[in-house]
C-alpha cells in the first residue's frame, strides 16, 4: 500500500518543474503571449526533446506510454509557470480521442506525428459539455458542417478533433476546405481558444465513438483532470508568491506575514489546496487503475479544484495588496490561467449535476 | 501508488474478518471508547486484547498484547471494525498512555497502564483553566510541595468524564518564579481525593458533556509526578500531539457522509426527494469533493507513517478541514429539512434522533476544542510555511 509518488514520478516531475522554471520564465510567457505563439516555441521544443509529448503514447506509436498521473504532473507543472503550450488539447485528449476511437491506420498516422510534436491538435467537444451560442455540428456523407465554439489549442492546431450532434468524434484539417477559425479571445492569453465554421468540411470519423459514449467520455475527462492539475500548480505558484510576498513586505514595521490576518490568508489557502493534491493523484491514478471510480472522480477533481482555485486566486492577489492588481508583478497570468480553467469543459454546477447523474441521484 | 496491500496484509485482514464474524456479536452496542465502561464493555475489551485488537502495541508485561508497531495493519482492524459496525478497542486514554509509556517510571506504568487498557480505572483530562485557553501555558493552578505531598488549589474546566473518572492527569504550576512554559508539572492523582468538587457544565446541545472542577487543598503524594518538576509542559506536549491526531478523521467523514445522502433520498417536499432539488444536490456534491479528497489525504497520511516519513502540511490541516466538514455535513442536514430540521430533544416528528442539530452543535465545539480554528491557523502558518510569529506583546 503507496499513496505517494514513485521515484521515477519524482524525478519526471521535478527535472520538467526545474526545465519550465529555467525556460518558461514569465519574460517569456509575456513574449510568446504578446505574439500570439504557442507552438513551436523553444519551452515547446525542449518538452518534445523531454518526451512530453508522447507522455500518453504507446512506445508503439513513438510515445513513451506512461499513465495518467504522470499526465497529471507534467500539467500540474504546466500550470506552475502558465506555460503558453497545447499539451492538453494536443498531448493528452487527442490521443486519448484516437487511442479509444480511432482505427488502426488513425492511430499508425497521427500517434506517432503527435508524440514527435510534428503534429499540433486541437479539440472541439465543448458542445458534448454545454451548448451555447451554436446550433451544433451535424454530420453527413464523410462531411461537417456547422459551428464549434471553444475549441481548445483551435488557432494553433494542424489538424482539429471535433465531436458532432451525435458525440461522434472527427478528424479535421485545420487548414482545409470548409474549415474557417477565429481565434475568442478570452481573459488568458497564455492558451487560445477558438471558434470553428465548418462547412461540408472533410472528415475523417473515429468510428470507435460511434453508437458509443465511453470515448468522448474519456477524452472529455481526461482533458478535465488535466486542468484540474493545471490549477493545482498555478494555485501552488499563486500560494508561494503570496507566502514570499508577506515575508518580505513591511508595513507598521512589521512583515505583513506576522499579522493574523495575512498569515490566515495564507493558512488558509494552503489548508485549502493540500488536499487537492492527493484528490487530483488519486483521480489521475485511478483513469488507468480504477476505472469504474475514473469518471466520478475526474468530475469532482475538476469541479472542487475550481473552487479551490478561484478561492486562491483572489486571496492570493489580496496578499500582494495593490501590487497583485498590476501588470507590473504578473500574477494576473496566473489569476486568469486558473479562471479559463474554471470555466472550460463544463464549470463547476455543471459538472456536479453529471456527477450526481452518474451517481443515480 | 500501488493501493493493494502485499499478501502478508490481505492474510492480516481475512483474520480481523474471521475473528469479527465469530465473535462480531459480542461487541456492546455503540461507540464508546476509553471513557466509562460497563461489565459488557470491558469483556469485549479484554477479547480484543487478548486477539491483538485493543491495546495492540502495548508491551505484555503491561497489560497489552505485545505486537510491533505496524501502522497499516491498525489501519486494517479500524477499517474492518466499522465495517463490521462493531465497537473498536482502545488502548487506553490516548493522552495518558502514549505518555507514560515515553515518560513514566517503571512503578507508574505497571500501575495505570494495565488497569487503564483493561477499562477499570478511567481518566480525566485537567488541563485547560478558565484563564487559560488558547494560552495553555498561562494555567495558574498551583501545587506547593509540603513534606511528602501536594497540594494543589485551582479550578479547571472542559473536564469531560471528571464525574466519573477514577483518576485525572493534571497542568499545576510548581514553579511560580521560572518562565512559564518552565514552571509547570504533570501529576496524576485520584479523583475522589478530598478537596476536589466537579461541576457539571451543561453545552449549548444541553447536555452535560463537560464539568468545572474546583480543587481546595487536596493532598497528592509527591511521587505522583510524570517526568521532573517543572518539565510537565514537554510532558504534556506529547499527549496533546495525540489528541490533535484523531480529529477530523476520514473514515468518520465518510460515515456522516453516508447518511447525509441516506437521509436527503428518503425525506421529501410535496412527495419529492430532496436530492432531487438542485440547490441541495449541489451542496451535497460539493460535500462529496470535500470528503473524497480528505480520504486521500489520508491515505497519503497512512503511506508516509508506515514508511516512518513525516507526513507534513497534509498532517497539519485535518483537523482544522475534517470538523469544518463534518459541521457544513451537518448544516446541509438541517437545511434541507426545513422546519424538521430544528426538532430537538423528544419531539414528535424527531429525525435521526435529532442527531444532525446535536452535531451541529457539537462539530462547532470540536472547532474550538482541541487548539481553535485560528490557533491552527497560526500554526500552519508559522510552522508549515515559515510567517514569522506575531511580536510579543509587551506589558
Amino acid at each position: 500500500m503507496e499513496f505517494a509518488l514513485s521515484e521515477e514520478q519524482r524525478l519526471l516531475q521535478d527535472s520538467v518543474t526545474r526545465y519550465l522554471e529555467s525556460q518558461c520564465t514569465l519574460d517569456h510567457v509575456r513574449a510568446a503571449v504578446e505574439n500570439e505563439v504557442t507552438k513551436h516555441t523553444e519551452v515547446w521544443n525542449g518538452l518534445s526533446d523531454m518526451g512530453i509529448h508522447g507522455i500518453i503514447i504507446p512506445e508503439d506509436f513513438g510515445g513513451v506510454g506512461l499513465g495518467f498521473l504522470e499526465a497529471a504532473l507534467i500539467a500540474e507543472a504546466l500550470g506552475r509557470t502558465v506555460a503558453p503550450v497545447p499539451f492538453i488539447a494536443s498531448c493528452v485528449m487527442a490521443p486519448v480521442a484516437i487511442l479509444a476511437a480511432g482505427n488502426a491506420s488513425q492511430k499508425d498516422i497521427w500517434l506517432p506525428k503527435i508524440a514527435s510534436g510534428e503534429t499540433v491538435f486541437g479539440v472541439g467537444v465543448s458542445e458534448q459539455v454545454g451548448r451555447r451560442e451554436t446550433n451544433g455540428i451535424q454530420f453527413s456523407d464523410g462531411k461537417l458542417t456547422g459551428k464549434a465554439m471553444f475549441v481548445l489549442e483551435g488557432m494553433s492546431a494542424d489538424m482539429l478533433i471535433i465531436a458532432d450532434d451525435k458525440g461522434v468524434m472527427h478528424i479535421v484539417d485545420a487548414n482545409a476546405k470548409g474549415v474557417t477559425r477565429r481565434n475568442l479571445k478570452t481573459i488568458d492569453k497564455t492558451r487560445a481558444v477558438a471558434e470553428v465554421v465548418l462547412e461540408n468540411a472533410a472528415a475523417d470519423t473515429l468510428s470507435g465513438s460511434q453508437n458509443n459514449t465511453e470515448a468522448l467520455l474519456k477524452t472529455i475527462d481526461t482533458g478535465r483532470l488535466m486542468l484540474a492539475a493545471d490549477t493545482l500548480g498555478a494555485s501552488e505558484v499563486m500560494i508561494e508568491k503570496a507566502v514570499a510576498y508577506a515575508k518580505e513586505r513591511k508595513q507598521f514595521n512589521r512583515v505583513i506575514g506576522s499579522f493574523q490576518a495575512v498569515k490566515h490568508m495564507c493558512a488558509e489557502m494552503a489548508t485549502e489546496l493540500e488536499p487537492c493534491r492527493s484528490l487530483v493523484w488519486y483521480a489521475a491514478h485511478s483513469v488507468n487503475h480504477i476505472p469504474d471510480e475514473s469518471r466520478l472522480l475526474a468530475c469532482h477533481a475538476k469541479a472542487h479544484l475550481s473552487e479551490i482555485g478561484r478561492f486562491v486566486a483572489k486571496t492570493s492577489t489580496e496578499v500582494h495588496g495593490g501590487m497583485g492588481f498590476t501588470d507590473l508583478l504578473g500574477l494576473h497570468y496566473w489569476f486568469k490561467r486558473i479562471g479559463l480553467d474554471r470555466q472550460l469543459l463544463g464549470a463547476p454546477e455543471l459538472i456536479r449535476e453529471e456527477a450526481a447523474v452518474a451517481q443515480g441521484w | 501508488m500501488d493501493l493493494a496491500y502485499s499478501a502478508e496484509y490481505d492474510d492480516f485482514r481475512s483474520e480481523v474478518q474471521q475473528f469479527l464474524k465469530e465473535h462480531g456479536h459480542k461487541s456492546p452496542k455503540g461507540r464508546m471508547g476509553w471513557g466509562k465502561t460497563d461489565d459488557e464493555g470491558r469483556s469485549w475489551q479484554q477479547l480484543l486484547i487478548e486477539h491483538g485488537y485493543a491495546a495492540r502495541t502495548i508491551p505484555k508485561e503491561y497489560g497489552g498484547y505485545g505486537a510491533e508497531a505496524d501502522v497499516l495493519k491498525n489501519h486494517i482492524i479500524a477499517e474492518e471494525f466499522v465495517k463490521a459496525k462493531a465497537r473498536p478497542g482502545h488502548s487506553g486514554d490516548p493522552r495518558l498512555v502514549p505518555t507514560l509509556l515515553e515518560l513514566g517510571t517503571e512503578a507508574q506504568k505497571k500501575a495505570y497502564i494495565g488497569p487503564t487498557i483493561s477499562g477499570e480505572m478511567t481518566w480525566c483530562q485537567g488541563y485547560s483553566e478558565p484563564g487559560s485557553g488558547s494560552d495553555l501555558a498561562s494555567l495558574s493552578t498551583k501545587a506547593v510541595l509540603e513534606g511528602d505531598e501536594w497540594v494543589i488549589n485551582g479550578q479547571k474546566i472542559w473536564t469531560s468524564g471528571a464525574q466519573y473518572a477514577d483518576m485525572i492527569f493534571c497542568l499545576v504550576r510548581t514553579e511560580p518564579d521560572a518562565p512559564k512554559h518552565q514552571g509547570i508539572s504533570y501529576l496524576v492523582f485520584k479523583m475522589d481525593t478530598p478537596g476536589i468538587e466537579v461541576r457539571p457544565l451543561v453545552t449549548m446541545t444541553g447536555e452535560a458533556i463537560f464539568n468545572e472542577t474546583f480543587y481546595t487543598d487536596v493532598r497528592v503524594p509527591k511521587d505522583q509526578i510524570i517526568g521532573a518538576r517543572g518539565e510537565g509542559w514537554f510532558v504534556a506536549n506529547a499527549t496533546l500531539k495525540h489528541e490533535r491526531g484523531s480529529l477530523g478523521d476520514p473514515n468518520q467523514l465518510e460515515t456522516r457522509f453516508g447518511a447525509l445522502v441516506k437521509m436527503l433520498k428518503s425525506e421529501k417536499i410535496d412527495g419529492k426527494p430532496l436530492i432531487k432539488y438542485p440547490a441541495y444536490r449541489d451542496r451535497l456534491l460539493q460535500l462529496q469533493a470535500r470528503v473524497l479528497s480528505m480520504k486521500c489525504n489520508g491515505m497519503r497520511i497512512l503511506s508516509a507513517s508506515i514508511k516512518d516519513q513525516e507526513p507534513g502540511l497534509c498532517r497539519w490541516i485535518v483537523k482544522l478541514l475534517g470538523c469544518e466538514l463534518n459541521h457544513q455535513m451537518a448544516a446541509l442536514a438541517i437545511d434541507a429539512m426545513g422546519e424538521l430540521g430544528v426538532l430537538y430533544e423528544d419531539s414528535p416528528y424527531l429525525r435521526d434522533y435529532g442527531m444532525w442539530q446535536r452535531n451541529y452543535m457539537l462539530d462547532l465545539g470540536l472547532i474550538i476544542g482541541g487548539g481553535t480554528a485560528q490557533i491552527q491557523k497560526n500554526m500552519i502558518g508559522e510552522r508549515a510555511l515559515g510567517l514569522p510569529k506575531e511580536p510579543k506583546y509587551k506589558d
